[in-house]
């Protein structure tokens, strides 16, 4: 039986290094990839918990929550394209049109 | 024994896999080191008597998600530039560590680690993770897995719509 807290810590180890890779990269992609590595340590918080109080209601929540970031996906490689369409690079540092 | 050992080796490789998800130069070897991390996070949703999380988590995610993105990284034909981290690399790290500890501090003074854990009554333990979420989704979940459905009927429309290539006559 592994206690909740070492899931949690995990979890929250993944969620930062999402939040530093948002942060240091310039690759809009890459920054994409560290959105999911932060909705996926949510994931393991909520089933975790559900895993803890033996419900079952964290597990559906987190089926949600693959929902929404299949949908972020999406829409978020769409504008990947059409921005590489317009001005053939990725990097987040060149895309300041709408910058003041 | 045996289950503690499993964690270590998932814990230690979706944290090492998600480092290196944002460590890696080459937008492809982060995708693969993304694969990594989802699959080793399925294998903690197992541990966690969470299987059909884990087969979602396993097809939806490493099956369709990451294809696509790895569609996308094709088609772009990106070239790596030899700086691909932001200037502001150290001041990131080291607030990063600091909104860890700061997580974490705040994590364990939280109630909920004292408390046992529950354990699950009989009928549901009798009815199996699959048929249990199912019940959970279609009768107390059920309106919000009807907005689900929506949010992923605007998502398709919007991805179409935003990656539409217009002609110059309509623009």
């Amino acid at each position: 039986m592994i206690p909740l807290s070492y899931y949690v810590t995990v979890s929250t180890m993944m969620f930062v290094i999402g939040l530093v890779g948002i942060l240091i990269r310039k690759n809009f992609l890459i920054i994409l990839f560290s959105i999911e590595l932060m909705l996926n340590a949510a994931n393991i918080n909520l089933v975790a918990f559900s895993h803890h109080f033996g419900e079952v209601d964290g597990q559906v929540i987190s089926l949600f929550i693959i929902t929404v970031a299949a949908a972020e996906a999406a829409v978020g490689l769409a504008i990947i394209i059409v921005l590489f369409r317009r001005k053939a690079t990725t990097n987040v540092d060149e895309l300041n049109l709408m910058k003041w | 024994m045996v289950e503690i050992s499993f964690f270590l080796y998932f814990a230690v490789l979706t944290i090492l896999s998600s480092i290196m998800t944002i460590g890696f130069r080459s937008p492809i070897y982060c995708t693969l080191a993304l694969l990594s991390t989802l699959l080793h996070v399925a294998g903690l949703f197992i541990l966690l008597n969470a299987e059909f999380v884990a087969a979602i988590q396993m097809i939806v995610y490493a099956g369709a998600v990451l294809v696509l993105y790895l569609f996308v990284l094709m088609l772009l034909n990106l070239k790596t530039p030899e700086d691909f981290l932001h200037k502001q690399v150290w001041v990131a790290l080291f607030f990063g560590v600091v909104i860890l500890i700061e997580i974490l501090i705040g994590l364990f003074k939280a109630p909920f680690f004292s408390k046992p854990p529950v354990a699950k009554s009989e009928e549901l333990a009798a009815l199996g993770n699959t048929a249990e979420i199912g019940l959970s989704l279609f009768n107390k979940y059920l309106l919000p897995f009807e907005i689900v459905g929506m949010i992923l009927l605007g998502a398709v429309i919007g991805a179409l719509v935003l990656a539409k290539k217009y002609r110059e006559a309509d623009a």
